[in-house]
């Protein structure tokens, strides 16, 4: 690790001007974070621990949803009664999503923040636009298995590696955030995270000391909920594929659906014209492969990942066939 | 104890352990190699920081580079080498302890990041002879082979059975309105965090199968 000073923010207000001074980094979980400084791909000059910040609550809305607070830990929000009985989709994505150890100390912001997996953004010897912009995609002729399909550019193939993230898109959370001048705004999630076009470092729509302070949930949409994952182990290992689905249907006949993918792009997938196609339509094959082609449109594999195209229409199928079942 | 009595009892570890030859620098130099890592270009040591630690009960006030990680602050700093460093990036759980009842990963968090918490490392489990029941069932079940994991194991364990009692679901639990019955399926699913490379696996699901059954 490369040296850095470390310091404890007291208040949210003194987090963001710390974290504004270039080489400053929040941590929080610390468990990415740590994890790429000791591999020297992040160099923080300092450290700004925000661990102690009154962040860590989750309260009911007026409207009828939930604000998560941004230091809530994974495991704790999977656990709570709220999220269990009302965003299940969410308690599942998060209940997939790394180790019961790593979800103890990630956090619900830290989460939306956390790096990509690709193999040569974390190997340091190798090119890559997102860690060094300018040196080139070891990853485009490369083993890319893990990469994304949609919404990669020549100079980036990286894929947004959150669970959490997936269904926080399928439910249209809303990102809160403060600056240092205590100026708040309210990101919706669809607009959070970036694609990586020509500059794959810049990764969010946060500006340079823009704090993450909560998550706020709208009232659950109609119908079932379901995470559905696919990954090379049965437990603890990314998604090839993941899909956030809330379905609403009755006796063969959708009415609604909301569908986010991940594994797929920089950020989680959703395609208002694939469920658009679903809407009031019969729960056939025909219906499916319509949402799954408007889903795919546009998809570009790049060898190693080429089979991320069919396993996407083929989870799609399975889980809109499991949740249109009664 | 303090972090003076530290000291010595690593130097005298580390001395037999250690040939003649190296035993020097490895005595003057350990800390500062350990928390930067690989020795290259790491540049001079930042200030250090102060923090302190209520371990298995007992409080401990470590002057740190900041860089030390709670793992290598328990191994190198209170010779407390029952937290194993497996991976030293998250992925294998030997380093797993409980920080106020909650496992978490000692190699992906900073010492000085827990300030004033308490930390339970293997070492603090049994009561005096008395082992805990969870390294009992270990035992009686042969959860283990080399053992190399096991520490990590007991603890993951002991958390995770605080988790399972609270009511805290799983991947593979069915309805997640329901308290779960902790199945062998439950315990895989919960356990995955840790890894052992002798797939001792049947062994240690049947321990902590054991163990649940034990009132606490």
């Amino acid at each position: 690790m490369k040296a850095f000073t470390y310091r404890r923010a007291d208040t949210t207000a003194q987090a963001a001007t710390a974290a504004i001074k270039p080489g400053a980094r929040i941590i929080a979980g610390g468990t990415n974070l740590l994890d790429l400084m000791k591999l020297q791909v992040e160099t923080p000059s300092e450290l700004v621990d925000i661990n102690r910040l009154p962040l860590d609550k989750i309260e009911e809305t007026s409207d009828g949803g939930l604000r998560v607070g941004a230091l809530v830990r994974n495991s704790d929000l999977a656990a709570d009664s709220r999220v269990r009985q009302r965003y299940g989709v969410l308690s599942r994505a998060l209940l997939a999503g790394a180790s019961a150890q790593l979800r103890n100390k990630a956090t619900t912001g830290g989460n939306l923040l956390q790096r990509t997996r690709c193999y040569y953004f974390y190997d340091v010897t190798k090119p890559c636009n997102k860690r060094n912009p300018g040196s080139g995609c070891a990853a485009l002729a490369g083993f890319n298995r893990i990469h994304a399909i949609l919404g990669a550019s020549d100079g980036c193939i990286a894929t947004h590696p959150s669970d959490m993230a997936v269904a926080m898109r399928a439910l249209d959370a809303r990102v809160e955030t403060v600056d240092r001048a205590g100026d708040t705004r309210a990101i919706p999630i669809a607009e959070f995270h970036r694609l990586p076009g020509k500059t794959p470092e810049i990764e969010t729509s946060l500006k340079p000391g823009e704090i993450i302070t909560a998550v706020t949930l709208p009232p659950p949409p109609p119908g079932i909920q379901v995470y559905r994952k696919v990954r090379d182990r049965a437990s603890y290992a990314f998604a090839l594929v993941s899909v956030a689905a809330i379905v609403d249907s009755t006796r063969g006949r959708i009415r609604s659906v909301r569908l986010a993918f991940g594994g797929l792009a920089q950020k989680p997938w959703r395609v208002a014209q694939a469920e658009e196609k679903l809407r009031n339509a019969p729960a056939n094959t025909a219906s499916f492969n319509a949402a799954a082609d408007a889903v795919l449109e546009g998809t570009r594999g790049h060898g190693g990942n080429d089979f991320k195209i069919p396993l996407t229409r083929r989870t799609l199928h399975s889980v809109l066939a499991e949740t249109t079942r009664t | 104890m303090d972090e003076n009595d530290s000291i010595n009892i690593e130097i005298t570890r580390r001395t037999v352990i250690e040939t003649g030859t190296t035993a020097l620098l490895l005595t003057a130099l350990p800390r500062a190699a350990l928390a930067a890592g690989a020795p290259d270009e790491a540049g001079p040591p930042p200030p250090p920081a102060t923090v302190d630690l209520r371990i298995n009960g007992s409080s401990h006030t470590l002057t740190l580079d900041p860089r030390t990680t709670l793992l290598d602050a328990l191994r190198e700093h209170l010779a407390l080498t029952g937290s194993k460093k497996g991976c030293d990036h998250g992925q294998c759980g030997a380093c797993t302890v409980l920080i106020d009842g909650r496992r978490i990963n000692s190699c992906l968090t900073l010492a000085v990041m827990h300030d004033g918490q308490s930390i339970t490392t293997i070492e603090g489990l049994a009561d005096g002879d008395r082992l805990h029941p969870l390294q009992a069932a270990f035992v009686e079940h042969d959860g283990f082979q080399c053992g190399y994991c096991t520490s990590g194991q007991i603890c993951s364990a002991v958390g995770m059975l605080t988790e399972s009692r609270n009511g805290m679901p799983s991947y593979v639990t069915e309805d997640l309105t329901q308290p779960a019955q902790l199945t062998d399926a439950e315990i895989r699913e919960r356990m995955s965090g840790n890894i052992c490379r002798c797939a001792a696996y049947p062994n240690i699901v049947a321990a902590i199968k054991q163990a649940a059954e034990t009132p606490t």
